[in-house]
Formats: structure tokens, sequence, C-alpha cells
């Protein structure tokens, strides 16, 4: 109740201001309604809301007015048909509603009017001006602006001359017209008819159509404008909520993409997951789904994103479907996560509710209305797969819940059962499209043994790692462990450390290996270079042998030479 | 007569002989000077003398000049004819143009009425 809406719904023009002078509006100050209509009941006229019994009409009038007196600072007058003014008092005190309090101010003034035939005998001609009289009175005592007459087709089971009660009515919505009261008329549905006494015959102005439908034994209350003279509305039926908290009426099909984008990368608590994205985290305002079967460790790495949240003072909404919060936190601290210590501080609430509470859109409307109210940064949905319902009403739901929560750019991270991120064994669709990020969980069964991994499918504006990861969860969080990838293939748990040892191994013998072959050769070298050396000597022994002989001819030569000098000397004499 | 004036028109003087359970506490709330308000109060005078003279009070309330009395008494219907005694309390409405009916609805005993009718001043006496 306290927000205001944010954004008109679509499916409808977004403006009923088209030059034409608009209707001039009231705001009944319900969540959501003044939104579809654009403002809320036509000023100065009636309305007619109906409805069969138990759906809420009541207390859709009561909060009119109360939020007339309350917030809209316009009195008004409840002129009750059927429940006495003290059990209208008591019934709507569990709403926070003080009626008593108000009637003390001056603000509401409460007439029972009873209508018993079997106290009334008719005799002659006669018209309704008392009633006239005990409106305009009590309209007068407060200065009224707005008015609530329920259920005034009670008014035909009291009088017999329907003419005389027909002209009555007319005269009587002419009168609230002419003292420019905003009112609500309240009717019961009938048959093929939207009220069982034709009321929609007098008022004409805006009609709402309330509804109390049960599928597969689950009831959701929706709402329909059923027609609103002189103005755009939302045509769709809305579902709404009545609880502790009041009525809540959520336009909730908003279809368009143009919302804004939430800046900034948030961590995600676990430092190898933002190993794995490239920018260290997931951008913000984005929705991320953690899929895997029971046991994989979706909430703990939901709670860790939730941990990491809190801890930068970021508020977290949590909607739980299979575990109490208290549990939830339990079960984060045996990986050391205090969340206890977020949820004192106002920045965490864990909202759970058994998916079976309410129907889909309920359950949608609840979250809406929370969200509205907390402002959370980040939201958990834990599991989405819980939600259960006809398969094209739940992906349409599913749809609105990933648009509601990135149109506010809140960061949304859903959990899913299901591994291909479908949202049910039989169906094809899944939510895997609407997602911007899809971290799988998967363990892996091998040697007797299961072992945690985790892999991002997806992430939509970032590069990511393509691996495998392997994580263990400890006292000290959770922690990625190197992934083995080898010629094996992906290994994990002790078939890693298995295999890591052989490789070891297998290493060492290579090493070893070509030592020794790099000693051979070394070897090898050595002796051809010893024999080189020995060639070598030997060549320089046949040169110094060469020399010696070369040398001992020339000696001879000369030798030779002088002999014959000498002799050719002694023969001549003389030369 | 003047509808306007909240008028005390019962006749007193002779309760001596009646219990005072017996005797008819009637209010007519009207709303102005209409002909339904005004054929009302003249049937509703015809009447009593007719069937209940002495037994009855009278009070004629114009709902114009106080609209605060119509809550009380349940008041919707213009005319109403309230029987505040005896008890229980009983409610016509219409311009009373329907002896017979009134006559029910004031649940008047029908010992009282056929014989009675014409003695009924001598009853009182």
């Amino acid at each position: 109740m306290a927000s205001e809406p944010a954004s008109p719904p679509e499916g409808t023009p977004k403006s009923p201001s088209t030059g034409a002078p608009a209707v001039a509006k009231v705001a009944t100050g319900i969540d959501g309604f003044d939104t579809i209509t654009f403002g809320g009941l036509p000023k100065g006229r009636p309305s007619l809301v109906c409805g069969a019994a138990g759906c809420g009409k009541t207390l859709f009038a009561t909060t009119f007015l109360v939020n007339g007196a309350t917030r809209f600072g316009e009195p008004g007058v409840f002129m009750s048909f059927e429940e006495r003014a003290e059990d209208l008092v008591a019934n709507v005190a569990s709403l926070g509603y003080d009626l008593d309090g108000l009637v003390a101010q001056g603000k509401l003034a409460i007439d029972h009017v009873r209508v018993e035939r079997s106290e009334i005998e008719e005799t002659g001609e006669y018209d309704l001006e008392g009633l006239f009289i005990r409106l305009g009175f009590a309209v007068d005592s407060i200065g009224a602006k707005r008015i609530v007459l329920d259920t005034i087709e009670t008014l035909f089971a009291g009088f017999s001359d329907e003419t005389v009660l027909r002209a009555e009515l007319r005269r009587l919505f002419g009168w609230i017209k002419d003292r420019g009261l905003t009112a609500i008329i309240t009717g019961e549905r009938g048959d093929g008819q939207l009220t069982r006494q034709g009321m929609e015959e007098y008022v004409s102005d805006c009609v709402v159509l309330l509804d109390n439908r049960v599928e597969d034994q689950i009831t959701t209350r929706r709402l329909r404008v059923v027609k609103y003279r002189g103005s755009a509305h939302g045509t769709n039926e809305y579902p709404f909520l009545i609880d502790a908290e009041g009525i809540s009426v959520l336009p909730v099909t908003a279809a368009d993409l143009d919302y804004t984008i939430a800046e900034g990368v948030a961590s995600t608590g676990i430092p190898g997951l933002d190993a794995m994205l490239e920018p260290g985290g997931f951008h913000r305002g984005t929705s991320i789904l953690v899929s895997g079967e029971s046991g994989t460790g979706k909430t703990m790495i939901t709670s860790s994103m939730i941990g990491a949240a809190c801890a930068r003072g970021e508020r977290c909404m949590s909607f739980v479907f299979e575990e109490s919060g208290d549990q939830i936190i339990r079960n984060a601290r045996s990986i050391g996560l205090d969340l206890a210590r977020h949820v004192e501080a106002g920045l965490l609430r864990f909202e759970a509710a058994r998916p079976s509470l309410y129907g889909l859109e309920m359950h949608l409307a609840r979250m809406h209305r929370d969200i509205d109210r907390f402002a959370p940064s980040v939201v958990v949905v834990d599991p989405l797969s819980a939600l259960r319902g006809p398969p094209a009403e739940l992906q349409a739901t599913m749809l609105r819940m990933v648009d509601m929560l990135k149109s506010r750019g809140i960061t949304a991270i859903f959990t899913s059962l299901r591994e291909d991120g479908s949202l049910d064994h039989d169906s094809n669709f899944g939510v895997s499209s609407l997602m911007d990020a899809w971290i799988k969980l998967l363990n892996v069964e091998a040697n007797g043994e299961r072992s945690r991994t985790l892999y991002v499918i997806k992430a939509r504006g970032m590069r990511h790692s393509n691996q495998v990861r392997e994580f263990s969860m400890s006292g000290d969080g959770i922690a990625l462990v190197e992934a083995y990838i080898g010629p094996a293939g992906v290994l994990t748990g002790t078939a890693r450390i298995v295999q890591e040892a052989e490789e070891a191994a297998a290493v060492l013998r290579r090493e070893q290996e070509s030592r020794r072959r790099r000693r051979e050769a070394e070897r090898r070298r050595h002796s051809l270079e010893r024999q080189i050396d020995e060639l070598r000597a030997t060549l320089e022994a046949a040169a110094e042998e060469e020399a010696v002989l070369l040398s001992e001819d020339e000696m001879r030569e000369a030798m030779l030479t002088s002999e014959r000098r000498i002799l050719s000397t002694r023969r001549g004499g003389t030369q | 007569m003047n509808g306007s004036e909240p008028t005390e028109d019962g006749l007193d003087t002779d309760a001596a002989g009646m219990a005072e359970e017996d005797r008819y506490h009637l209010r007519l709330y009207v709303a102005g000077q209409t002909s339904k308000s005004l054929t009302a109060m003249a049937n509703l005078k015809r009447f009593c003398e007719e069937h209940l003279a002495g037994h009855y009070d009278i009070e004629v309330i114009d709902l114009m000049k106080n609209p605060q009395l119509a809550a009380g008494d349940q008041i919707l219907a213009i005319p109403t004819l309230v029987r505040r005694l005896p008890a229980p309390l009983k409610r016509i409405i219409g311009d009373l143009s329907n002896t017979e009916k009134v006559l029910v609805g004031l649940d008047i005993r029908p010992q009282n009425l056929p014989e009675k009718n014409p003695a009924a001043k001598a009853d009182g006496v």
C-alpha cells in the first residue's frame, strides 16, 4: 500500500489523455487498481463492484473509504445493508483499519440499514425518501466525498414493489451524481448478468468484476474492469490479493522490454566462480538460473550470493518454497556464512511459503507486493521449479516474474531442479531462454563417489569460462578446485587425484628417459671428438714425417749438385 | 395538520381502564408535506379513532426537519408507521390506504376488530 504504482500496465493504451478532457478520477489507494484504471474510479459518479459471495467486495469498498479518509482527505459514508456496523468494524480490524477511530474523528460514518421483510407491512404507496434522508444526513454530517452502498440489492428482498424500487434506485444514482459523490455500489453476481437485479443498468460509468476461481484446488482472486466509460483501462483479468496487508491488485502483465539496465557487476561471493566470469561476477539486474538436481548445492550457492550481496550492504529478499528461512540460515552456517546477522540488520528477508498455498498468480502477486515494499536489489526464488500450474500459465507467470524483477533492476537468482532448465518434465518450453546467465550444477558419479561440479552454460554480455569445474563446500565456504582436463577427459574427485598422480609419474619417467638420452648423446659426441683428436694427431705426425723426408731429399739434391761442381772443376781446371 | 411539528397527539384522557401494555404507541415518519405523507396522516388519524380510540399515542416525525432520527428506527421507506408499543416493534410502510393490511401490520387482535369497530368509543369510556 505504501508504494505508488510505478508503471502503467501494458496491453492497454499508454495514456487515456489524447487531447479530449479526461474523466476526473478519484484514487482508491488500492495497490495496482489505480494503475490499471489510470487513476482510480470516476469522480462524482457511482461505480459498480460486483462478484460472487466471498470475493472481497465489501473489503474493496471499505478500503476505498478508509484510504479516502486517511490518505486523500476525503471522508466517506459506509451504508451497509448486510453487515452490522460492529461486525464491519471487527472484520476489517485485522487489516489494521480502525473504523471506530475514523468515526470518532468524523472521517467516516457507518450506517447499517436493516431490511427485514417480516417486519415490514406494505399498505399503499411509498417511496424510499427515508434512505435518501439517511444518506444525505450522513454525508452532510461529515462532509463526505465518498460513499459505499453495500449491498443495495438487499432492498429487493425487503420490498415487494419492484417498480417503485427500480425507480427509486434510478433516482438514487441520479442523486449521487448531483451531489458529486464518488460511490461504490456492490452487487452480488447473478445468473447470466453481472448482478442479480441488473444493477449494471443503473450504474453505467464503471463496472469492476471480482472473481474467485478455484483451479486444481487452489483459489485465485481476480479482478477485471468490465467497463469504464470515457476512460481507457486495463482490460485483462488481474490477480489480486487479500491478506493482512489489505487488498492489492497486480497489473503484472508487463510485456515491455524497455526497462533501463542496472549497471555494475556484482560478485557471487565465490572467488572461483567470479574468476570464471570475465568481469568478476554477474551484471546487476540480470536473471541468473542455477539449475541442478537435488543435493547439488543450489541453495548453498544462492546463499553465498545472498551473503555477498548483504555484505555489500544490499537488500536481499529470498522466496523459498521448500525450506524455512531458519533452516537455510542454519544450513548456510555449515559453509561459514552467517545470514542471521543480515536478517537482524534488516538487509535480508526470507518469505517462505508452500507452493501449493496459493495459485501461481497469487504467488506472483505476493512477490510483487513484497518486493515493492522491501525494495531489495537481489531476489532469490528457490526453487522456481516448485511452482506448479498449467504449462501455458506457468510460462506466462515466469515471464512476468522475470520481467517484473528486471524492470526494477533487481538481480534475480532462480534455482531449478530441472537439469535442462525446463519447468516441467512434459513440457518443451523452459525458462532458460529468459535467463541472462545459467549455472549448471552436476554431481558426477564415478569410482563409487560423487563429486560436485559446476559450469557456466551462458552468461549474456560477458566472456566466461567454458570449463567444468569441481567445487567443494567446507566451513570456509564454497571453493572451486582446478579441474583436471587431459587426454582421458575431465576427471573429478579421487579419479582426478589418481590421474594427476599418474600424470606426475609419467612426467617423471619421461624426464628420466630424456636425461638418459641426453647423457647418451653427450657420450657419443665426446667419443667422436676424441676420435677427431687422435686423427688430427696422426695427421700432424704424418705431416712432420713428410717434412723430414722432403728436407732430406733437398739436402741430397744439394749435395749431388755440389759434388758435381767439384768434379767438373777437377776435370777442367777452369770454368 | 402541521406535519412539521413533532406532535404528541395521543389522548391521555381515558387511560384508567387500560393496562399500560395495551396502549398503542405509534410513530409516523414522513418527509415534508408530500401527498403521500398527508394521506398517511389522515388515514392514520381516522384509523386510530375507529379502532384504538383512547389507547394510542401518535408521534409524527418529519425527517426533513430531523434527519438524524431516521437511522434509529431503520427508516427507509416514506411514509413509515412504527408501532413502538406494544412489543414487538412493527413497521408499516405506505400511505396506510389499505386498512386491512394496517390492522394486520399493527397486529390488532381479531376479537377487537369486527364487533368493536363501531363500539370503539364505548369501549374506551
